[in-house]
């Protein structure tokens, strides 16, 4: 028997797909395709093992800018949120970062670094780490105060409190940040693949647009968010894993 | 009566506490028989939670000293345990994990800070919730959690800063019953901050009447005729009634 997690995400699924495919053959626009036809789409781009060699590109600035707005992204968030100091140098940086439109922002990531792996881990990073850092100093300036006092009344040091309660204690919205930091961070990795020079997904969604081919197109889409869907269910996994009292009963 | 010297466990001398320009507490000096508790008493903002957390260690003094058992005390100590009006529980434990935290902020092992929590998860009546998160637990639930996490230390000296007052009225009279018999079964001395004259007078061996900024006691009351009388029967003593009566017309005139 399926869980009600699991069912709820299959039965949405099936609404959107079945929505998707009923949208296509209604002929709502010319260029959208029907489900099915993507799909024949990504499975011919399967066999032929285009979309593989297609994701080795496109998954190395992705995996890489991912990995450090994670690491670095809550790692400065915790010190942000920790010294005020600290926060009057780097806040501004992320607030603006995440202010400015990336269109104005690549000429001059390719001026300074090319238009090679640099500059898409850059972008990648430059969408996802704004949201990580200011969730993170956020929750940690926020930690309820009775709780750091109740640690500090039973002999606990400088380092149990912020290991044992501030962390712990902001992990739901540090989560959160890392949710939508990283959803972004994988629209950056195709949008710099679009913008600075193409290669892997990001040239089949490009390639297939010039010449027509809109089931090639969508089916490139499809899975690039179908990839970010199956990676922010592990982050949830890993969530739970981490902290297992965040799982307050919700919905699903 | 025969004059009994009781040691003092904690004493109070000539504390102020000034927050910028208020005055929160001045020149107050109290002392704490041991084995015996003592309510602070008195309207909001009169201090009492001030005290209580500077006896803690958890505020600083800007005058005066604070002596436990002898020694000066600045800081939190393992004499002193703290139960709080909030519960002060970390959301993220369970029930065993946050009675245990004090034992596991002194580095106590696993095994061994389990086994000592269990047994006082099952004193304040929650056993079979260990593996329960707070949120899963109603608010007199949680009090207990906090109640045996300040108990599993086994400090001497037990603080509560108005442990009841976040709870419903039915669980609260049933606390205020259950820590006449704590005082009784265990062997330490608890400091009582309420706002409530009637629990004060139903749990306290003495009261100190705390008056509002600054704050200095006004008196100190030791109800004794009824205190060995059984938990039901002392809300109608004759002589509990009054002293309650007479608290509230002295805290009167402050309040109006």
């Amino acid at each position: 028997m399926l869980s009600r997690s699991l069912f709820l995400k299959l039965l949405s699924g099936a609404l959107i797909f079945g929505a998707w495919e009923y949208a296509g053959r209604t002929g709502v626009n010319y260029a959208l395709p029907t489900f099915l036809e993507s799909m024949k789409a990504l499975f011919d781009m399967t066999v032929s093992g285009l979309i593989f060699e297609a994701y080795a590109d496109t998954l190395r600035p992705l995996a890489i800018g991912v990995l450090i707005s994670s690491f670095i992204g809550v790692g400065i968030g915790v010190w942000v949120g920790l010294s005020e100091k600290f926060d009057w140098m780097f806040s501004p940086i992320f607030i603006i970062m995440q202010a400015a439109p990336l269109a104005a922002l690549i000429p001059l990531l390719i001026m300074a670094y090319g238009i090679g792996l640099t500059s898409k881990v850059f972008v990648v990073c430059i969408m996802a780490m704004p949201v990580i850092v200011l969730n993170t100093s956020g929750a940690v300036k926020n930690t309820p105060s009775s709780v750091k006092e109740m640690a500090r009344s039973f002999l606990g040091s400088e380092k149990d409190v912020i290991l044992k309660i501030i962390i712990p204690a902001a992990s739901p919205v540090i989560f959160a940040g890392l949710r939508l930091g990283v959803s972004a961070g994988f629209i950056g990795a195709i949008l710099a693949e679009l913008k600075i020079t193409p290669t892997g997904v990001g040239d089949i969604i490009s390639y297939s647009r010039m010449t027509a081919d809109y089931p090639s197109m969508y089916a490139a889409i499809f899975s690039i968010i179908l990839l970010a869907v199956l990676f922010l269910n592990l982050l949830e996994k890993i969530e739970n894993y981490l902290f297992k009292g965040n799982n307050q009963g919700y919905v699903s | 009566m025969t004059k009994e010297i009781l040691e003092n466990a904690v004493s109070v001398k000539g504390v102020y506490k000034n927050y910028g320009e208020v005055e929160a507490l001045r020149d107050m000096s109290l002392d704490f028989p041991k084995g015996q508790l003592t309510s602070l008493l008195g309207p909001s903002g009169c201090g009492k939670t001030t005290l209580l957390k500077i006896i803690a260690g958890l505020l600083p003094a800007t005058q005066g000293e604070v002596i436990v058992n002898g020694k000066v005390v600045t800081k939190p100590g393992p004499d002193r345990a703290f139960v709080f009006q909030d519960f002060a529980l970390m959301p993220w434990a369970n029930v065993i994990r946050n009675v245990a935290f004090g034992l596991e902020l002194r580095g106590v092992g696993k095994v061994e800070r389990e086994e000592i929590a269990s047994k006082y998860i099952g004193n304040v009546g929650l056993k079979g919730f260990e593996y329960s998160f707070p949120h899963e637990l109603s608010g007199g639930m949680r009090q207990r959690v906090g109640l045996a996490r300040a108990l599993s230390v086994d400090s001497p000296v037990l603080l509560m800063d108005e442990p009841f007052s976040a709870v419903d009225e039915q669980t609260r009279r049933k606390f205020q019953e259950d820590l006449l018999n704590l005082v009784k079964n265990e062997n330490k001395t608890f400091i009582f901050v309420t706002h409530s004259i009637e629990e004060a007078v139903y749990v306290s061996d003495q009261i100190a009447l705390l008056l509002p900024r600054p704050s200095r006691v006004s008196e100190i009351i030791k109800p004794s005729g009824f205190r060995h009388k059984d938990v039901d029967s002392i809300r109608k003593d004759s002589e509990y009634l009054d002293t309650v009566e007479s608290i509230w017309k002295s805290l009167r005139t402050y309040v109006e």
